[in-house]
């Protein structure tokens, strides 16, 4: 088999074996079978996604596999993989509990493989209108897990989450047509038209004012899609009301897929001298994001939510790094995206846990968690502590290159970036020492969970924040040039 | 007037006539009325579709056309109905604000359409140039409309004209790929918005399909 | 002098015409309701053994409510002189301007409004505050549509607008279609008629305009029921004239032109009679509150038509 063809079947995998297996796992009636099913077709579709980094196709009309995404890819399955290990154990006593029927297990695991075939056919699409639709079934299938503990609730938060989100698509929708429109009248009509590597090519040539037109539709489209502020509303509901692995996939994956979209089309407006720079607009909407939810992490009273509003603001920071571009504020930006990803996911296989020793998911019924449950307490304060961005772990790290790098180019802006950090920074060591110690309060079951992806987690965030190996300090490097 | 004359005409005619079932559909106080004029929207937009596909001599856009004529002119409005009769759901539509200062809000939305995409698109054709101006309103006038009313359903009807301006945008972007894939893709969304007010039975669970009240006590509110 | 001479005829045939399209609608209606209905000449005699029946006025009624019929009439006779009915480019047309003919309307309905007012009694208080109610409505209405039709033709001039539109630069416009749509609201609205104020009442709680005449008798109704025959023969034939053009002789074109043109004015008015009567049986009155709703429509139609022509070809 040549290069070419591996590669080519390499991507095929990344897209079909989530596909095939969502229809599979739609098939199987036995839960504990469809959960090991579940991390299987992961972890296959995770090893090709790691193939890719060495083998991997000319890029076609529909698909792509370049520098840049192939990180994301990888991520993407690989969260994805210790989800659906995470997952597996979560939903055993789920079912024990009877929060969630066999039939709606079934339902769920199909649905998670649904899930991650559309995240990375988003991920690999090479064509705008190919990508918007992958999007779209993500939006759709995240809905459906959302609402799947049919309760008042949850109902109102796959409501809500539903409506936002497909006004969001629909707008980024026109903003992908009028991308079209501003490519036709240089490319020609056709498939080419909408090719992302044709656009970047020829973005110098286009009409400024259409492409203006066209990122302010698809910063609105697809910033609602990564909760950005004043979009953001459908966000914590969603987060706090379905399952716990759903939280961790949605908050650690799916944001992350919506604000490549949107970094795609920063790269093609950058290409373009003449139209206006992407970066105010996302530095802008990064900031207020950020300042925003650092003030909301106060009043929380629900653990998931709490973390939710944390992930506002992480998407917050990465916009704004990648808002003010260049080399390095770049390289912060796919940093934090990458430690943010693990970090969070872990921190919700944390909780997921947690609400589920402790039988609820408000803040004030959970307390004294080391004392009763010391190896959940410590996890999850360490993953707090991570997130909030304490030396030496990852997260610091990269808030450290974003601050620094805001700092050498902009140091007015740095102002309100360091505020809005102290801010979020507080917010999550009072509510975590309120959480870990303490006397224990309310009821206390034993839980038997895995904990193996959630210290997996800890550990490469600890790790980057320590040392990161060169060969991937040289791969976010060059992609952060890419990025422009 | 030459032959493109005509066709410009009618196309303006029917795109108009979309901005102008809008504007319809935001005067209408009963769900039902609601329900026939989404149902004329639809047509509108399958007609809209066909003149374009005739024009363009793309005969894919067919294929869309008859979708919106199936699918949304019928089978949808068709559904609500009868959704809104099992649910019993309120006949009438409660509305955020007056019907008055909603229309004005939505003339200064079409005014701001039309401002924003004439100047924009000037290297652009005069169809594509008229056809995407319309369609942001149309774009504009169903967000309008989802924000302007309380129950769930007209914020789905709401929802569906706004899409409905989306397909008669893709639709007038000449040659544009993917545009058969892109509403069908859109429809299987409907269908599930649509399944998704019976499934879910939000009149069964709450007393009212009015989303603000569905806003629960959950430690903290808005 | 021949131009003249076409002029005065214009003059005179709208204001003979005006009771027969008033007779024609009731008769219409009657036979859509399945009555034998009163002749299409009623109106003719009602007119005339009104004037010579004796004007009774109350005693606290002021010279304005004596003199406020005369004017009435005289400006809506003007206006109505003023649109073109068998012709265009007559030796007034500079005059017929659509901005005059509003005003025109405008003062006419300001009398009659002071006029109701002036009695005292309950009734023409009604009548008055609620043709207030409808008048800042309507009025812009009128003028978005106004706007629209001189936009595209390039002026205000009622000839030069039928001009253009029996011209071939028309083409397919959604903006004249909505104007249409507009300006036939305007005109139920303006004339009285079915969904905003029924004509046949005066028992009604909800009537506007025959509360304001309640009233007059004799010469003075007279007046102002023959205004009102002219009104809705003006609106009649202002949208005839703009919205079908076909069959209107221009200037100076001969004897036999403008025979083709009278015929086909007939033709218009009858039709237009007939949808009016039409529409009026088949729709019911709406409530007096809906009726700001209704013309808020109508604006905002004229409005949409206004905006939709930027988005058109030529302009």
């Amino acid at each position: 088999m040549s290069h070419e063809e591996l590669g080519l079947w390499l991507v095929r995998a990344v897209l079909l074996v989530p596909a095939l297996s969502a229809c599979l796992l739609a098939l199987i009636p036995g839960y504990r079978l469809s959960a090991r099913l579940n991390m299987l077709a992961s972890l296959a579709t995770l090893a090709a996604a790691a193939a890719l980094f060495r083998v991997r196709p000319t890029p076609g009309a529909f698909l792509i596999v370049d520098d840049v995404n192939v990180v994301f890819i990888v991520l993407n399955t690989f969260v994805g993989f210790t989800t659906s290990v995470f997952s597996a154990s979560y939903i055993a006593h789920e079912l024990e509990v009877g929060r969630l029927t066999p039939v709606s297990l079934r339902f769920y695991h199909a649905m998670y493989q649904a899930l991650m075939a559309a995240m990375n056919l988003a991920l690999v699409a090479n064509n705008v209108g190919l990508m918007w639709v992958a999007v779209e079934i993500a939006t759709l299938t995240t809905v459906l897990m959302v609402g799947i503990y049919r309760t008042h609730a949850a109902l109102e938060a796959a409501w809500k989450y539903f409506i936002l989100g497909s006004v969001g698509i629909g707008l980024a929708l026109f903003g992908t047509i009028i991308v079209y429109m501003a490519s036709r009248s240089v490319v020609g009509e056709g498939l080419d038209a909408m090719a992302w590597t044709v656009l970047v090519r020829h973005a110098p040539a286009f009409d400024p004012a259409l492409l203006n037109l066209a990122f302010v539709f698809l910063l609105l489209g697809y910033g609602t899609k990564v909760g950005l502020a004043p979009l953001h509303a459908w966000l914590p509901d969603a987060h706090a009301e379905g399952p716990t692995p759903i939280s961790a996939v949605l908050s650690g994956l799916l944001l992350n897929v919506a604000l490549f979209a949107l970094l795609r089309f920063r790269m093609v407006m950058a290409g373009n001298a003449e139209a206006l720079a992407p970066g105010p607009l996302m530095v802008t909407m990064g900031l207020s994001s950020l300042l925003f939810a650092g003030f909301m992490l106060y009043r929380r009273h629900d653990i998931k939510r709490l973390f939710a509003y944390s992930s506002i603001e992480h998407m917050g920071i990465i916009t704004f790094a990648f808002g003010m571009g260049g080399p390095l504020a770049n390289f912060a930006g796919l940093l934090h995206m990458t430690m943010h990803s693990l970090t969070k996911s872990a921190i919700f296989f944390a909780v997921g846990h947690v609400a589920q020793a402790k039988g609820t998911q408000r803040l004030s019924e959970i307390r004294g968690l080391t004392v009763s449950h010391p190896v959940l307490g410590w996890a999850l304060l360490l993953g707090v502590f991570a997130i909030a961005g304490m030396p030496p772990l990852g997260v610091f790290m990269s808030e450290f290159l974003v601050v620094s790098s805001t700092f050498a180019r902009q140091p007015l802006l740095a102002i309100p970036l360091v505020a809005g950090l102290l801010l979020a920074f507080g917010a999550l060591l009072w509510q975590a020492v309120g959480i870990a110690f303490g006397e224990p309060q309310g009821e206390s079951r034993p839980v038997h969970a895995s904990t193996v992806p959630l210290w997996a987690h800890l550990a490469l965030v600890l790790m980057a924040g320590v040392y990161v190996p060169g060969p991937i300090v040289r791969w976010f490097q060059h992609v952060a040039a890419l990025l422009g | 007037m030459n032959g493109l004359g005509l066709y410009f005409d009618v196309a303006h005619l029917l795109a108009g006539g979309l901005v102008l079932v809008s504007f319809m559909m935001l005067y209408q106080f009963r769900m039902y009325a609601l329900l026939n004029f989404y149902a004329v929207h639809a047509l509108v937009l399958s007609a809209s579709v066909a003149w374009q596909a005739l024009i363009q001599g793309a005969p894919h856009l067919y294929v869309t056309a008859g979708i919106a004529l199936v699918f949304k002119a019928l089978i949808i409005p068709v559904a609500l109905h009868r959704i809104v009769q099992r649910l019993g759901i309120h006949r009438t539509i409660e509305t955020v604000v007056g019907i008055g200062p909603t229309m004005l809000a939505g003339m200064g939305l079409v005014a701001l359409s039309i401002g924003v995409m004439l100047p924009v698109t000037g290297s652009a054709d005069i169809l594509a140039r008229e056809d995407l101006a319309f369609a942001l309103a149309v774009i504009l006038l169903g967000l309008l409309m989802m924000v302007s009313r309380h129950n769930a359903v007209s914020q789905v009807v709401g929802f569906m004209s706004l899409e409905n301006g989306l397909v008669l945008a893709a639709t007038g972007a000449k040659g544009m790929p993917l545009v058969v894939e892109i509403s069908v893709a859109f429809s299987v969304l409907i269908a599930f918005i649509v399944i998704g007010i019976f499934l879910f039975r939000i009149r069964e669970r709450f007393d009212t399909v009015d989303v603000q009240a569905l806003d629960s006590f959950r430690g903290e509110r808005r | 002098m021949n131009a003249l001479l076409v002029q005065g005829s214009q003059m005179l045939l709208v204001l003979a015409l005006a009771p027969l399209l008033t007779g024609w609608v009731r008769k219409v209606k009657a036979r859509l309701l399945r009555r034998r209905g009163a002749s299409v000449w009623q109106p003719y005699r009602d007119l005339l053994r009104l004037l010579r029946k004796e004007a009774v006025v109350a005693d606290s009624a002021s010279w304005l409510f004596r003199v406020a019929p005369y004017l009435i009439f005289s400006a809506i006779w003007v206006a109505a002189a003023l649109v073109p009915t068998f012709a265009i480019n007559l030796i007034f047309s500079w005059s017929a301007d659509l901005i005059a003919i509003v005003a025109l309307l405008g003062s006419a309905r300001f009398f009659l409004a002071l006029a109701g007012l002036d009695v005292g009694t309950s009734f023409g208080g009604i009548g008055a505050s609620r043709e207030m109610m409808i008048a800042p409505l309507a009025e812009p209405a009128m003028i978005m549509i106004v706007f629209t039709l001189s936009l595209l033709a390039g002026s205000t001039q009622l000839s030069s607008i039928v001009a253009y539109m029996i011209g071939p630069e028309v083409g397919l416009r959604i903006s004249v279609a909505m104007s249409l749509v507009a300006l036939v609201m305007v005109a139920l609205a303006e004339n009285a008629r079915i969904p905003v104020d029924n004509p046949a009442t005066h028992l009604e709680l909800t009537m506007v305009h025959e509360a304001m005449v309640l009233e007059y008798s004799g010469r003075h109704l007279a007046m102002i029921e023959a205004a009102a025959s002219l009104k809705l023969l003006l609106y009649v034939s202002l949208i005839a004239a703009i919205f079908t053009p076909w069959g209107m002789a221009a200037a100076g074109q001969g004897l036999g032109h403008y025979l083709v043109g009278g015929v086909a004015y007939l033709g218009k008015l009858a039709a237009g009679g007939f949808l009016l009567a039409l529409f009026e049986t088949s729709i019911a009155k709406m409530r007096v509150f809906r009726v700001s709703q209704f013309l808020s429509a109508a604006l905002m139609l004229g409005l949409l038509a206004v905006l939709l022509l930027f988005v058109s070809r030529n302009l």
